[in-house]
């Protein structure tokens, strides 16, 4: 919480000391213009915490929340405007000082971090004594919906609804047509399409088994 | 002093209170009795401290200054009417909840259950919503919220089983994200305006650029959403909550989402007061309530049933605060209050069902309503009220939020008095199917020969009556929604109540610094 707050903000942050009604003189009378390593740094901090929270291992979760809430810190800094001298009357001229309300909130934020990072580092140490690993694992609904799949699968199997190659003229160059005199029927005609597997587009030296596309298929 | 400072008084304990026992619980891990008296005696003070906010709100916000700090410099506590009545719901519940627990012995197993840590948990969660209730600035809204979290992830993962482990990563890494989000939110917001104070900022935001405000009017939302489960943001919510203890799930269902919402209500009236992201919140409201009850029609298992008709009806709460009107405004309200109590009565008597029954799967139970009729009371009142049956308090605020639905009359609004409509026919399916299947069908398997201790009945037996109670009061009860949704929609009057223009409060001068600057020339 922030008992800091009081203590410090009343002597003499900028912003808050303003009158409520006069905001346009507060918005003129602070620079709050970004440092730009500042506002790399929030960058990289971001998308490397986004990657990782990505990710499946708790752990590496975790990194990614602490790098991302560490982004959110320094978001506060650029918020509290231009760094300055410590906001301490007497030591610092009141036009140089920090904005030491974005300290305030910034500790707080770090202290909450840190007693999170604990209890994640924790269910993840116990996630590993149970388990093994600390994967985070698939929520039921989602292994209901997978079971449900592999159950019904079966049922849509046959010769008929074998795919043996990615895109229809792959499966073409694969399919013996026995209407056609020379068996090299479709090949011939799409004689461009890719072959798969390393078979030759053309079926002719070895009329093809019922099993041949099948086998190519496979050897993918 | 005068009446006011009695009530002003009031403000800080429901904070103070359970935070200083949840200390003092910690401390006396070894006596469990102790413990418990420990426990009853502060949420039964909060209660009390509440229904006194709840009386005093009623002449207008109180605000009192955190160590005498003036509005914009320290943090305050502003309880009006919406908060006073949040507030007292919710301490009713979680005392309810803290007995029933007790009756079971605290998840009755010793060898599961860390005993010693439940009860100071359980006042840290209540200090937490309290705060979140109470909070008249930004960052504490934010701690508050951290200090409720940071509880819950303790009470779901209890005991440290394989299945509430796992459910608890998930629960723990998405609120952890939300957290984060709000925190870039107050980071923006304070770039933008220089201050955190609720009130301080409905005065500023306006005259910050529309889409820089949209940004941050987003960003609160998403938050909020993450919290509130709203239909994209909801998938967390009934994987994780019914792993926990009977308890736990019955707190959480009924306190946690809620506070999302609250935080949406403030927020959109309080600092975007000009309503430009209704549309999105309605879709978003239909959605909730579509797909949630969808989900919950094809739940075999009750806990998840519940949990996925808590998402759903979120979507009516989210419907009366996007139509931006008093009357849509003081309908939801109610309907928060409704479904509170509803929702927590339902997670806990379906612990009584889970000790009865040893199961809460809907194909292993049977029969109950031979073997316990009591039960089957129990369950049949509040499982009504949440569907909606007329007379009761669920029909009460739906007939509000279709009324006004249907006032306003855009094709959007009747797409959601109808979405509405078709929900609480669902969510009746929903629980007609749980209620033939638990209680009417022939037991598949053999039910085991268990009792179900008084102790529990009683807690769940009054938050049955309390919840039917509320059909009774529901005249006394709405018109103070009303009143509550007419302050909201007038964010003049809590800025006043911050800020009163005469009395030199909100300057944020201390007088320190003005005799300093006397003396030093002004530095």
């Amino acid at each position: 919480m922030s008992p800091t707050n009081h203590l410090l903000a009343p002597l003499l942050l900028p912003t808050a000391d303003v009158d409520p009604a006069d905001v346009a003189r507060t918005t003129d009378s602070i620079d709050m213009t970004p440092s730009l390593v500042m506002v790399l740094a929030i960058g990289v901090l971001f998308a490397a915490g986004v990657y990782l929270l990505l990710e499946r291992s708790l752990t590496r979760v975790l990194i990614g929340f602490i790098l991302i809430g560490n982004g959110a810190n320094l978001m506060f800094l650029v918020a509290g405007g231009r760094a300055g001298g410590a906001p301490l009357i007497g030591t610092t001229p009141t036009d140089q000082m920090s904005d030491p309300l974005v300290q305030a909130m910034v500790l707080t934020a770090i202290v909450i971090t840190l007693g999170l990072t604990a209890f994640v580092l924790a269910m993840a140490y116990r996630s590993w004594q149970l388990h093994g690993h600390d994967e985070v694992q698939d929520d039921l609904e989602d292994r209901r919906v997978a079971r449900h799949a592999a159950r019904n699968a079966p049922a849509f199997e046959d010769t008929d609804t074998e795919e043996s190659g990615e895109t229809l003229d792959d499966e073409a160059t694969q399919a013996y047509d026995e209407t056609d005199g020379d068996g090299d029927g479709a090949t011939g005609l799409r004689g461009e399409g890719p072959s798969r597997g390393g078979t030759p587009p053309s079926g002719s030296a070895t009329p093809p088994s019922g099993s041949a596309g099948t086998a190519g298929g496979e050897g993918r | 002093m005068n009446l006011t400072y009695g009530f002003a008084t009031l403000v800080p304990l429901p904070v103070v209170l359970p935070l200083f026992a949840a200390g003092l619980a910690l401390a006396l891990w070894r006596h469990t009795r102790a413990q418990h008296i420990i426990s009853v005696a502060a949420l039964s003070l909060v209660l009390a401290a509440s229904i006194g906010l709840l009386v005093g709100a009623d002449a207008g916000p109180i605000v009192v200054d955190v160590g005498e700090w003036a509005a914009p410099v320290g943090i305050d506590l502003v309880a009006d009417r919406l908060s006073a009545l949040m507030l007292t719901v919710s301490s009713f519940v979680l005392l309810c909840v803290l007995l029933y627990s007790l009756g079971q012995g605290v998840a009755d197993g010793h060898d599961k259950a860390p005993v010693s840590i439940y009860h100071p948990t359980y006042l840290v969660l209540a200090a937490g919503v309290a705060n979140a209730f109470l909070s008249g600035d930004l960052f504490n809204l934010y701690v508050g919220f951290e200090i409720l979290l940071a509880a819950s992830y303790v009470l779901l993962t209890l005991g440290g089983t394989g299945e509430r482990i796992r459910a608890g990563s998930i629960y723990v890494v998405v609120a952890l994200l939300s957290s984060v989000i709000f925190l870039v939110a107050i980071a923006l917001v304070y770039a933008a305006t220089g201050t955190v104070n609720l009130a301080q900022l409905a005065e500023r935001l306006p005259d910050v650029e529309p889409g820089v405000r949209m940004t941050l009017q987003l960003l609160l939302l998403l938050a909020f959403g993450i919290k509130a489960a709203i239909f994209p943001l909801s998938a967390w919510l009934p994987d994780s909550y019914p792993t926990a203890p009977a308890p736990v799930t019955a707190v959480f269902a009924g306190l946690l989402t809620k506070v999302g919402v609250y935080a949406i209500i403030r927020t959109q009236t309080l600092l975007f007061p000009d309503n430009r992201l209704d549309t999105v919140l309605m879709w978003l409201a239909l959605a909730t309530m579509v797909i949630g009850i969808l989900g919950a029609v094809a739940q075999n298992d009750i806990k998840r049933l519940l949990s996925f008709t808590l998402v759903s009806h979120i979507g009516y709460m989210i419907f009366g605060i996007a139509m931006a009107s008093e009357a849509g405004m003081a309908a939801s309200i109610f309907y928060v209050v409704h479904h509170i109590t509803v929702q927590t009565t339902l997670f806990l008597v379906v612990g009584l069902i889970e000790r009865r029954g040893g199961s809460t799967s809907l194909d292993k139970l049977g029969g109950l309503a031979k073997i316990a009729p009591g039960l089957a009371i129990l369950f049949f009142v509040p499982a009504m009220n949440l569907a909606g049956i007329p007379p009761l308090s669920g029909f009460l605020g739906k007939v509000g939020l279709i009324q006004e639905g249907v006032a306003q009359g855009t094709p959007l609004t009747w797409a959601l008095v109808v979405g509405s409509v078709v929900t609480s026919l669902l969510t009746l399916y929903a629980i007609v199917k749980a209620w033939n299947k638990a209680f009417w069908q022939t037991a598949p398997v053999e039910l085991p020969a268990a009792s179900t201790p008084r102790g529990m009945v009683g807690p769940a037996t009054a938050l049955v009556a309390f919840g039917v109670a509320l059909t009774f009061a529901a005249g006394p009860l709405y018109s103070y929604a009303e009143r509550a949704a007419g302050n909201l929609m007038e964010p003049q009057t809590y800025v006043d109540a911050v800020f009163p223009g005469d009395s030199g409060r909100g300057q944020g001068v201390s007088s320190d610094l003005v005799e300093e600057e006397q003396e030093g020339g002004g530095s």
